[in-house]
């Protein structure tokens, strides 16, 4: 049980790491741009816009509150 | 007009061909230096037999693990593989460039092998002494479990790298030929290898991962990026002008936050 625990943790870590909320907003950016394709919007600039979107809002709450 | 739209094309998968070497070497060279770090403390202080063969365990799992996957995901279509890789590679990719990006602009301590070298040579000078196997136990499960986990992170980056490209020859050979770099700096040092620029590789590996998901996995989802190809090159210059942004943003910031308490009173 120890070791599927550390084996889930640590695929946990590798993949979502610290900022679950990053992980997600690549799983709907990613679901968006697949749905919006596959209805005739060619949405290649969906995903550059999303990352940098996400990347802000992330590094904005990791350094709000910093010394 | 159509042979030089050919000569582009060719030039843009040369480039990305390049990249996908590129990117594995570097990716795979910053892991294994911090495996380098555990062997080379642990193996001064308690001894090289019991940790060198912690490392061939260790090797030998991983050598399993890619026998294992490799030939699984040559089954999966390509789309399908490109959209789940490309979401992995964003996730992972994300993370290395969140960091660099942190420690770049002094939010985040850069990572010391230094440092990581003294902790992990006091730890195991302190660990007890137990055999098992006619081994030093701790010498070779902190051997195997640091080579296991970093090399875990090498195999994940030279599978998704060669499996969406189709080229698992090229990102084993930018792996391959960063163990023979990381191995000879480090019998050359005899030490951990501190004066490494880990975090502007861990900077442009975070770019290259970031850049690679987001292409493969826009191509997965059904994207046709125009300039087909070439359009990788487009999106690692916006992420990378971007983020370059972002840390002289949070430099600034960071000035004007410490300037205050720093100020003779």
């Amino acid at each position: 049980m120890k070791y599927i625990r550390s084996f889930a943790l640590f695929w946990w870590n590798f993949v979502v790491g610290d900022d679950w909320r990053v992980a997600l907003g690549l799983a709907v950016a990613l679901g968006l741009t697949y749905l919006l394709t596959h209805n005739g919007v060619n949405a290649w600039w969906l995903l550059p816009v999303a990352i940098v979107l996400l990347l802000a809002g992330s590094l904005w709450r990791e350094t709000r509150n910093a010394p | 007009m159509r042979a030089r739209a050919e000569i582009r094309h060719d030039g843009a998968v040369n480039t990305n061909t390049a990249l996908v070497v590129l990117g594995s070497f570097l990716a795979c060279g910053v892991e294994m230096v911090e495996a380098l770090t555990i062997v080379l403390g642990v193996g001064i202080v308690r001894g090289w037999r019991s940790t060198l063969i912690g490392v061939g365990v260790a090797t030998v799992v991983l050598a399993a693990i890619v026998a294992a996957l490799g030939p699984a995901l040559r089954v999966i279509p390509i789309g399908t593989l490109r959209f789940v890789v490309g979401a992995l590679l964003l996730a992972f990719g994300l993370q290395w460039l969140r960091k660099a990006i942190l420690r770049s602009s002094g939010y985040m301590p850069l990572h010391d092998e230094d440092a990581a070298f003294r902790r992990e040579r006091e730890q195991a000078a302190a660990a007890g002494h137990e055999q098992k196997a006619g081994l030093d136990w701790y010498a070779f499960t902190v051997s195997f479990k640091g080579v296991l986990l970093e090399g875990l992170e090498v195999v994940f980056i030279v599978i998704t790298f060669g499996s969406a490209q189709k080229s698992y020859g090229l990102a084993a050979a930018g792996a391959a030929a960063a163990l023979v770099v990381v191995v000879a700096a480090g019998v050359l040092a005899r030490g951990p290898l501190e004066r490494v620029p880990e975090n502007t590789i861990k900077y442009a590996v975070g770019l290259l991962l970031t850049s690679f998901g987001c292409f493969w996995g826009a191509e997965g989802a059904g994207v046709d990026w125009p300039g087909d190809e070439l359009s990788l090159l487009a999106v690692l210059a916006f992420l990378g002008a971007f983020s370059l942004l972002f840390v002289r943003l949070l430099r600034r910031r960071r000035r004007h936050t410490l300037a205050p308490a720093e100020a003779p009173a």
